[in-house]
């Protein structure tokens, strides 16, 4: 199963992800028409910083198994979607408490115009392909599977191992 | 076609295959691997003026809304207009400026150049308000350069003297009004770049109004000052007949092209070609093939008549004919990865201005007294060349087609006057003012790879035409145009529309054509927009309204380059409606879109921006304006 990852020493913190997410949660799905009908969609990822700013991550839900926002939420419209791997909200549900936004470790859930919970689906309606992941220019932000990521990590580390930069 | 959804120049999908096929990256495979483009960047948002930043503006307002300094999207924006209109205006003042030098050494004795049109000349001194009465060419043209000079040179508040005396009259004191006529142009060039630069105007209307101050020292610094003194220098275009599309190229010839913006080293190149046709053919060669990319090619074809090989965006797959022995640059619009093409074939770049330097290349420092030798050294290095060409990689496309340019004012008015020797322009103003040309639109510019190559040129040139609209081209637009097939009398019998077809036979048979004149009339590069001004000028004079009522607009339907932006804001300050097929980098500051496009312009001007994607809504656009100006003069 694929997932949004990053790695974080790619990331230059230039905020593409997050225009690139405005835009497809845009009525027209375009920059220009979104900029100029002056509509503020609701981004579901933001690029955060350390306190030294020293690294650069952007933020978006992590699709955890066991969800807080989903045992949080009280009317059972956050809910964990078997087939996806996804949390979802249905949005017909959401009241609004704002539970889930409370409990979220990574203040992954932010407030739609319609008062109702907004996160991170991946892209879902626009054929699961995360546009962050596309937007992004230094392929920091990759939608991949865990296995391939992994691979990738564990290949850097060999070689910086080898090059006797890792103890 | 192969490759369709990136060109509708045959001769360019072609080629764009064999790229492919020979590995070769081209602009298209750089476009693609550029996606997605920055946001902020695309918007105008970001600022890199000072080191506290980068900073950028969130343009859906959850982030920052001020830079650091305190700069807000509308000041970031309007900043960065001003800095790229500037960097247009420096790039065709420079051009002009080059014009000048080339002038001064012209009425030297003995030196490369001579004034090839003493009509010009005199047509340009009495502009100037010099007296040519029993003065020689030298002489009078030192009195021109003098007067030129003394613009750069112009250390007090007066206006340039070039544009109060060649820009029409009710335009200047609009400007005045404005207080935006410029003094000297190199000082608005520097004033622009101090203006935008850290702490300074952070008023955008302020910045607009600089932004069409440098417009006006583009028009009259740049594309007049350069068109006037290379027509003195190297001759008025007159109508000319060739051939234009990468076919034009020959597999038994020397194939040389000339590409970049100006005609001081070109003219030399096909002097010296014609020249050594014979140590070609010495070489095995049939002869020297010239031919042109972007401007220069311009210049080349409208006095001396070279085809056209292709235009700005095809300019790489030129060499991927593997048939191209020598390509010489000059200035502006040289792709750097020129000479990374050039080496998976045997093709020779030379570059040859100190400031267009490639890697790879071979640099040949052009300096204008050494000009027959450089000019020579170079063919010589393209016929020595051609001995290396690997042919089986030799694939020329068999697409060309047949055009007719040089259509100068000089040479308009000159086919005019066959049908009325005492009015030229009247046969023209009768024309509209019966509606059977419902107005005019100049379509001008580059191409964008933004833009399927050349189809917005061609689609939108189509829809006027068929609506009666008389087009004049210039520049890379012309030359997509010329490729379509369009700057041709056949054109006119298959795609004009019935009254403007009449109006073309009529002024072609009397022209001596015994054919239409085509519908749509190459008036030269992209400096030559000044003749469009000039015609332009003559028709409102002749009419006694101002540019701003005539039923006429403009269109760089595929821009790309800063100079495009310059050219267009002078349009605006022309009074023209412009027409850009491409979204500028301006969308995030509703203020400065706003007063670019919309009331603010059109009161100050009587001309605006007008951004449309779509050709057919965009043809549609320019002739709604149209109409509504003919109704306004009651016509």
């Amino acid at each position: 199963m694929k997932q949004i990852l990053v790695r974080t020493e790619r990331c230059v913190g230039c905020k593409s992800c997050e225009l690139a997410c405005s835009v497809v949660h845009s009525a027209g799905k375009n920059l220009f028409s979104a900029v100029l009908s002056g509509e503020q969609p609701v981004r579901r990822v933001s690029v955060e910083n350390s306190a030294d700013r020293s690294a650069n991550l952007p933020i978006q839900c992590r699709q955890c198994r066991e969800p807080r926002c989903v045992s949080a939420c009280m009317t059972g419209a956050m809910h964990l979607d078997e087939s996806t791997g996804l949390v979802l909200n249905r949005e017909e549900k959401c009241v609004g408490c704002w539970m889930c936004v409370m409990v979220c470790p990574y203040g992954a859930i932010s407030a739609s115009a319609e008062k109702t919970a907004s996160k991170c689906d991946q892209c879902l309606s626009e054929d699961h392909d995360p546009a962050c992941a596309k937007a992004c220019p230094t392929k920091a932000l990759k939608f991949v599977e865990i296995s391939e990521f992994n691979k990738s990590v564990k290949r850097e580390f060999l070689s910086r191992f080898l090059m006797g930069e890792e103890a | 076609m192969v490759n369709s959804n990136k060109t509708i120049d045959p001769a360019a999908g072609q080629m764009l295959a064999k790229a492919q096929k020979d590995q070769v990256e081209t602009v298209w495979d750089r476009f693609e691997a550029q996606q997605p483009q920055c946001g902020f960047g695309l918007l105008g948002i970001c600022c890199r003026h000072c080191n506290q930043g980068p900073c950028r503006i969130d343009p859906f307002g959850e982030g920052a809304k001020y830079g650091v300094c305190g700069a807000d999207a509308d000041l970031i924006v309007a900043r960065n207009l001003l800095r790229q209109v500037a960097g247009g205006t420096a790039a065709h003042v420079d051009h002009a400026y080059a014009a000048v030098e080339t002038l001064a050494v012209a009425i030297e004795e003995n030196t490369p150049y001579i004034i090839k049109d003493r009509t010009k000349l005199k047509a340009v001194a009495a502009k100037l308000g010099i007296d040519s009465e029993g003065k020689g060419d030298a002489a009078l043209g030192r009195e021109v350069v003098d007067a030129v000079f003394a613009d750069f040179g112009n250390h007090s508040s007066k206006p340039m003297k070039y544009l109060t005396a060649t820009a029409p009259k009710e335009r200047v004191e609009t400007w005045q009004k404005l207080g935006i006529l410029p003094r000297n142009p190199d000082r608005e060039i520097r004033e622009a770049m101090h203006q935008t630069s850290m702490g300074m105007d952070a008023d955008p209307v302020n910045l607009i109004l600089s932004t069409v101050k440098q417009g006006l020292v583009d028009a009259y610094a740049g594309l007049h000052l350069a068109t006037d003194i290379q027509d003195i220098l190297f001759g008025t275009p007159s109508p000319v007949a060739t051939e234009a599309n990468l076919g034009v190229l020959k597999e038994d010839h020397v194939n040389i092209i000339v590409h970049g913006h100006e005609p001081i080293l070109s003219e030399k190149i096909v002097e010296w070609a014609r020249k050594l046709e014979g140590e070609a053919r010495a070489k095995g060669a049939k002869g020297i093939q010239l031919a042109g990319i972007c401007c220069t090619g311009n210049e080349a074809l409208m006095r001396q008549g070279v085809p056209v090989a292709t235009n700005f965006l095809a300019q790489e797959l030129a060499i991927i004919t593997g048939a191209v022995d020598a390509m010489v640059v000059d200035v502006q619009c040289i792709m750097p990865s020129l000479s990374r093409v050039a080496s998976c074939y045997h093709t020779k770049i030379f570059t040859t201005s100190p400031i267009v330097k490639l890697p790879g290349a071979e640099h040949v420092g052009f300096t204008l007294l050494e000009a027959d030798d450089k000019a020579q050294k170079i063919v010589r290095k393209g016929i020595e060349n051609f001995g290396h060409r690997d042919k089986s990689r030799v694939e020329i496309p068999q697409e060309k087609t047949k055009m007719l340019a040089g259509f100068s004012v000089e040479a308009i008015v000159g086919a005019l006057s066959k049908l009325d020797p005492d009015n030229p322009l009247k046969p023209l103003v009768d024309n509209i003012a019966n509606g059977n040309i419902l107005g005019a639109v100049g379509t001008v510019g580059c191409n964008n790879v933004k833009v399927k190559h050349d189809s917005f040129h061609v689609t939108l040139v189509k829809e006027l035409i068929k609506n009666n609209v008389l087009v004049v081209t210039t520049g890379c637009s012309a030359q997509a145009l010329a490729k379509a097939g369009l700057l041709t009398p056949e054109a006119t019998e298959k795609y004009a529309g019935d009254s403007l077809k009449a109006v073309l036979s009529a002024v072609g048979n009397a022209a001596g054509l015994n054919a239409p004149l085509p519908p749509v009339l190459h008036m030269g590069s992209c400096v030559d927009n000044s003749r469009i001004g000039d015609l332009l000028n003559a028709l409102a004079g002749y009419l006694g309204v101002a540019i701003k009522d005539l039923p006429v607009a403009a269109s760089a339907p595929e821009h790309q380059h800063e100079k495009a932006l310059a050219i267009g804001t002078w349009a605006v300050a022309l009074g023209l409606l412009t027409h850009l097929g491409v979204v500028p980098q301006v969308l995030g500051s509703a203020k400065v879109t706003g007063i670019l496009t919309g009331e603010t312009a059109e009161s100050l001007f009587g001309g605006k921006f007008y951004v449309e994607t779509d050709p057919l809504q965009a043809a549609q656009g320019l002739i709604e304006h149209i109409k509504s100006k003919r109704k306004a003069l009651g016509i």
